[in-house]
């Protein structure tokens, strides 16, 4: 269907105008706008951001996974305690998953000091959380599809049968 | 004292796409249009196969016709896509590249003196091949008209009915040309009719974005006058592992074997893990990639319908094939583009008959460079303009 391909180019290059999608598609360009105005409408797409290699920039920006272990009670639930989280600019991701742990975090900051301390004074004291364990990203080779550092370079001869 | 070269290999010049190549060479902000081999790597899986066999010491020789299993897997492969049944026995021989299978072809079916029919534009191996085996070349030119298919009429008005062997290579390099089963069928007929060999390239039978590839080898009664050309060069973008294979009748597969056992002995093992692991589990990796082809196959057909280059709607391999202006020959058009805005695009000439007049445009390439490509080739055609129109008779 139409809306899957927008969705998957625009997944692949946030950036392509909507004349190059249509180019791809077949599709006419007003039929290309209005899917992704139907899509960001219905809410399927949330946002557009650039994919950042910290580690290209001058500027320190620490990273971090935090897993969080929480003990339920009658009044609380997974939901409450994520929206709880969410609402801090630090947290830039909150999942809930399988396995030995309850949320994935990640969150982000200027220093290690002030990540440690979010966590510390922000994250640790929600009374339903029983366990923090963090880990600094150290380096970051992929992200979101795109494969950091220098790219391959292209070997291939410039002409040929 | 020097060294006396054959007059067979005398005969034959270095090609067009060399010399371009040189050109291009000279300059470093080259975009290329003129790249023949997919921009991807090979899939991840197959190369990992290929490393863990390496490490697993499998250096030595393999069977002369390739490893039992790659056949097999070949074999269940082309049965399954293009409706192909060949026995990995006797009618499957695993090669080193499709460009060895087609010069075993030549070698193994033409004599002195046979003539051997090439559709064209061609793909530039076939000619040289056929005066290495000591045949004569009759080309047989495809028109814009027909979309760059093969006809009846063509054949005929080329007097191919006194040929021996066809060559038909379908999706097309360098035109992008898809025949569909009954653009076939009177080819085949022709065929049939003529006692004509038929040697048919399919390697980017995957690289079909119209419907399904068809081979002329599945219509009635051409099985047994037919040799298939394939291998993983572009729909597994495997180009530097060189390998490829051939389909046909035992006899025929037979006779190239005679001649691969003693000049290759075996088609280069490592490869052929790589292969093996490429057909068992790399399927998404080609559907893919075809995919992106697709789109910029699209992309690029509607950018030159808006800068007003006519382009006949290509539909399969990655090349479209783009008509230059009136006042132009391919070739000053592709080197002046070449020279003024660093746009390297091969001339059609370089692939024979039925292609002056025309640029093979390869979009083997990021979107990005495309898009770039396209932009400067409009600027192009804006400052020729001029020119180019008072050229006009
Ligand atoms: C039509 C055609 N046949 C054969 C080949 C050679 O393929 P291989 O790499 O399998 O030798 C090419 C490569 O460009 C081609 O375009």
């Amino acid at each position: 269907m139409s809306e899957r391909e927008v969705l998957e180019l625009l997944r692949e290059n946030a950036r392509y105008s909507t004349a190059d999608i249509a180019r791809m598609t077949d599709l006419e360009e007003s039929a290309v706008e209005a899917t992704i105005e139907s899509l960001e409408e219905a809410g399927v797409i949330c946002g557009y951001q650039p994919v950042v290699d910290w580690d290209e920039l001058e500027d320190e920006r620490v990273r971090a996974e935090v897993e969080l272990n929480v003990m339920l009670d009658r009044e609380t639930g997974y939901g409450d305690i994520a929206e709880r989280l969410a609402r801090f600019p630090q947290v830039t991701a909150l999942r809930l998953v399988s396995g030995d742990y309850d949320f994935d975090m990640e969150v982000e900051g200027d220093s290690i000091r002030e990540v440690s301390q979010f966590i510390s004074e922000k994250v640790a004291p929600v009374p339903e959380i029983t366990q923090t364990v963090t880990h600094y990203v150290m380096t970051s080779y992929k992200e979101n599809g795109i494969e950091l550092g220098d790219g391959d370079d292209d070997d291939r001869l410039s002409v040929s049968p | 004292m020097t060294i006396d070269l054959s007059e067979r290999v005398e005969s034959v010049g270095p090609s067009g796409i060399r010399r371009f190549f040189e050109i291009a060479e000279e300059r470093d902000d080259v975009i290329s249009l003129g790249v023949g081999e997919p921009d991807f790597s090979t899939p991840w899986a197959a190369r990992d196969a290929a490393i863990a066999s390496l490490e697993q010491g499998k250096t030595s020789y393999t069977a002369n016709r390739g490893k039992r299993e790659l056949r097999e897997a070949i074999s269940g492969y082309v049965d399954d896509r293009f409706d192909l049944e060949y026995g990995a026995d006797e009618e499957i021989l695993v090669t080193a590249g499709a460009s060895e299978a087609v010069d075993l072809a030549f070698r193994a079916v033409v004599d002195p003196g046979d003539t051997v029919a090439i559709a064209q534009p061609s793909y530039i191996s076939y000619e040289p091949g056929v005066i290495f085996a000591g045949g004569e070349v009759l080309p047989v030119p495809t028109r814009e008209e027909d979309d760059f298919r093969l006809t009846v009429s063509q054949l005929e008005a080329a007097g191919a009915a006194d040929a021996d062997v066809l060559v038909i290579c379908y999706p097309n390099n360098p035109t992008g040309a898809i025949m569909t089963r009954e653009d076939l069928e009177p080819v085949a007929a022709f065929a049939r009719e003529n006692d004509l060999t038929v040697l048919a390239d399919e390697i980017y039978a995957e690289l079909t974005y119209d419907g399904e590839h068809t081979s002329i080898a599945t219509l009635e009664g051409m099985r047994e006058r037919t040799i298939v050309f394939n291998g993983f060069s572009k729909a597994h973008a495997m180009t530097g592992l060189r390998l490829g294979y051939a389909l046909g009748p035992a006899e025929t597969i037979g006779a190239m074997n005679r001649i691969h056992q003693y000049t290759m002995l075996s088609a280069p093992t490592t490869p052929q893990y790589a292969a093996l692991e490429a057909l068992d589990t790399c399927a998404d990796d080609v559907r893919e990639m075809v995919e992106q082809y697709d789109r910029r196959r699209r992309f690029v057909l509607s950018r030159f319908r808006e800068i007003g280059m006519p382009c006949f709607e290509a539909k399969g391999a990655f090349y479209v094939f783009p008509e230059v202006p009136s006042g132009w020959s391919s070739e000053e058009f592709a080197e002046t583009l070449l020279e003024e805005q660093g746009v390297a695009a091969v001339p059609g000439d370089v692939f024979g008959e039925g292609a002056a007049g025309h640029l093979r445009v390869s979009y083997a390439t990021g979107l990005e460079d495309l898009k770039e490509a396209l932009n400067r080739i409009e600027a192009f055609l804006e400052e020729h303009e001029p020119i180019a129109s008072s050229a006009d008779p």
